[in-house]
């Protein structure tokens, strides 16, 4: 059962379902319960990013009507990943989840053309687009008392755990993690597949589960209420310097140096 | 009275199955717009960029065919059970033109493969023949076909096929030389058409399978031409070639026949063909305008220019809507022999038309090779002289147009 929420913009995530409780067998054990990794990938169904985004006139958010929607670019690096996993046989099954719209099960269905096993789509009327708040992968950790590698470039499976690599703003950090574990996925993780016109076709027949949020128990009244949504700055020209000298000196004038 | 009550019933039966249609043609099911993002993605990536490269080297794109074939592009409506993708022909019509706005020549190779060379194969060969000649790799990019009908003597005039094939034993012997032939240089296979009995004049012409390489079979030198230069367009050169007996497509006499059905078919491919190109000029178009200064503002606000995309745009729409319906009646088993004339020959004028207009729009950007809109004008022309000129369509439009009124007086 996860609690449901919003979802932002890193939303791949690993989980492991049946646990063994043969332990003698200790290396088969774990071979296995790695071979019977579930991989549980959010999609989300956001502006496509190609669009220019306009804030509505009255500031309460920005326009979505008949503005093009398609899947979140990194969530189909999660779900090529998750894919990847799968033909290197190291997972057995992909689920994709979205929480949204009647409109999410679109997204769900590309989902499912590109590899995932099957769908969950759990019913959230009202506005939804990418926040690009970085909270999702981090909050789902925590909730679920799970190790958590986010901002992932590289996956590879170390006997039995991940070894991860990171983008950090220092340059990269690698870490083990083991399973169940939370990853986000990065732009570099992978280039996602196209969805070929054959799994388009199989897509059709899987299925996708329709639920309520009510269904889970999960109150969704917000608790947290939007102020208000501007457009950033308009950015002020630079200006242009000949020397280092005269850089130096404007840097000296206004106080920055 | 009787009569009026009749025939009215009777029109209305006839087109209930196009109102149910046409309402469905203002949006695609959702299966073909996840395809029509696939093959629009595929194309803005790994055509687009080499586009005018593979125009300027003549050069067939391998390895991009092969990649389309791994989408499932090559063999669009082959049944899945034969291993193909089990799609439909709005599917093929979506699809291509999708992959003909980034590369106009790699959709007429698709083209030329899905429709002419698979669409005979599939729908007349035997099982030993399907062995061979819808083999996986012409399914799956590795190998392409061909379609062998024009000769140097006759286009238009099909009917006078002077390519013989006489029976001698065991094989089929092929004398003559076919001409324009696309794909001729890659291909690994062709459906060719040859006269079986002169006395019987088109009914005495019959399809057969040729493998390429074959011993008495030339390929001529390839043609230089103006447009869809990554494309192979030659001669095929029969010298007493010799083919099994079993390669008979068909039965005999049954060549003009496939062939015709092959071409309406074919059609409603390059009237996709056709939009794909015209839907490229019009976005470079509008784009273009939208960024060109003059007189103080952008192009796109002088009415000049906006009468242009206007026109350029509705030529489109109307276009793809007819190609559209020609599938969706190809879908549905109804007759489409019309709908594809007319689909056929509204695509390409729309090609053609928006191709001079955006080259027009671009002023002098338009008439250098920096632009692809010089490529687009280059490129759209062959639309409206193969499969089938543009006068042909017309003939072929009128007749249908002129048996339906005769069906209806006739009551």
């Amino acid at each position: 059962m996860w609690p449901i929420f919003d979802y932002g913009r890193f939303v791949s995530i690993i989980s492991s379902s049946d646990v063994y409780g043969v332990v003698w067998m200790r290396s088969l054990a774990q071979l296995h319960k790695m071979a019977n990794l579930r991989v549980l990938v959010g999609v989300k169904r956001v502006i496509d990013y190609a669009v220019k985004i306009r804030v509505k006139p009255d500031n309460s958010g920005v326009v979505t009507d008949g503005v093009k929607h398609s899947m979140n670019p990194f969530c189909e690096i999660a779900m090529e990943e998750a894919v990847r996993l799968k033909e290197k046989k190291l997972a057995k099954e992909i689920i994709a989840v979205s929480c949204g719209p009647a409109q999410a099960q679109e997204t769900i269905r590309t989902a499912l053309a590109m590899g995932a096993d099957r769908g969950i789509h759990v019913e959230v009327t009202g506005k939804s687009i990418d926040g690009d708040n970085n909270q999702t992968g981090q909050m789902t950790a925590a909730l679920l008392d799970w190790p958590q590698a986010t901002f992932a470039s590289e996956v590879t499976k170390e006997n039995d755990h991940l070894k991860v690599v990171r983008e950090i703003d220092g340059g990269l950090e690698t870490v083990k993690v083991t399973l169940p574990a939370v990853i986000t996925a990065d732009l570099r993780l992978n280039e996602p597949r196209y969805a070929t016109l054959p799994n388009i076709m199989k897509a059709k027949k899987k299925k996708i589960a329709k639920h309520k949020a009510a269904d889970f128990g999960v109150d969704l009244t917000p608790t947290l209420e939007v102020v208000g949504v501007e457009d950033p700055p308009v950015r002020q020209a630079g200006q242009k310097v000949e020397s280092t000298e005269e850089l130096v000196a404007k840097l000296k004038d206004s106080g920055v140096v | 009275m009787a009569a009026l009550v009749r025939t009215v019933s009777r029109l209305t039966r006839r087109n209930m199955g196009w109102t149910r249609g046409v309402a469905s043609l203002a949006d695609l099911p959702e299966t073909h717009n996840m395809l029509r993002k696939t093959c629009r993605d595929f194309a803005d990536n790994e055509l687009k960029p080499i586009a005018g490269d593979l125009d300027k080297e003549h050069r067939f794109p391998t390895e991009q065919i092969k990649m389309m074939g791994e989408l499932g592009l090559m063999a669009i409506d082959v049944p899945d059970s034969q291993g193909g993708t089990g799609l439909d022909y709005l599917a093929y019509a979506v699809a291509l033109e999708e992959i003909s706005r980034g590369c106009a020549s790699s959709g007429c190779i698709m083209s030329v493969n899905n429709s002419l060379f698979l669409g005979p194969v599939k729908n007349w060969s035997t099982e030993l023949q399907r062995e061979t000649f819808m083999h996986q790799d012409f399914l799956n990019g590795r190998k392409v076909g061909c379609f062998a009908l024009s000769e140097p003597g006759n286009g238009s005039d099909a009917g006078a096929a002077s390519t013989v094939a006489r029976l001698e034993g065991n094989h089929w012997v092929l004398n003559g030389t076919k001409a324009w032939i696309t794909n001729s240089y890659e291909a690994s296979a062709t459906v060719v058409f040859a006269t079986t009995d002169k006395g019987l004049k088109h009914k005495g012409i019959s399809a057969f399978l040729v493998p390429m390489p074959s011993e008495g079979l030339m390929l001529g030198k390839k043609e230089d031409k103006l447009g869809i230069r990554a494309t192979s367009t030659a001669y095929l050169i029969f010298e007493d070639c010799k083919i099994p007996r079993e390669n008979l497509l068909g039965q005999p006499g049954m060549g003009f026949k496939i062939a015709m059905e092959t071409l309406d078919a074919g059609r409603i491919g390059i009237a996709a063909q056709g939009l794909g190109i015209a839907q490229a000029a019009l976005e470079l178009a509008v784009d273009y305008a939208m960024k060109r200064e003059a007189f103080g503002s952008p192009i796109a606000k002088l009415q000049s220019v906006q009468n242009k995309l206007a026109d350029m745009h509705l030529s489109v729409e109307s276009a793809r809507l007819l190609t559209w319906k020609a599938a969706a009646y190809k879908d549905g088993g109804k007759n489409y022999i019309k709908e594809a004339a007319m689909a056929k020959l509204a695509a390409s004028e729309a090609a053609t038309f928006c191709a001079h207009q955006c080259i027009q729009v671009l002023g002098g950007m338009g008439y250098v090779t920096d632009m692809p809109a010089e490529r687009y004008y280059r490129d759209a022309r062959i639309t409206e002289i193969y499969e089938g000129t543009s006068e042909v369509q017309r003939l072929v439009i009128a007749g249908r147009l002129l048996k339906e009124h005769a069906d209806l007086t006739s009551w």
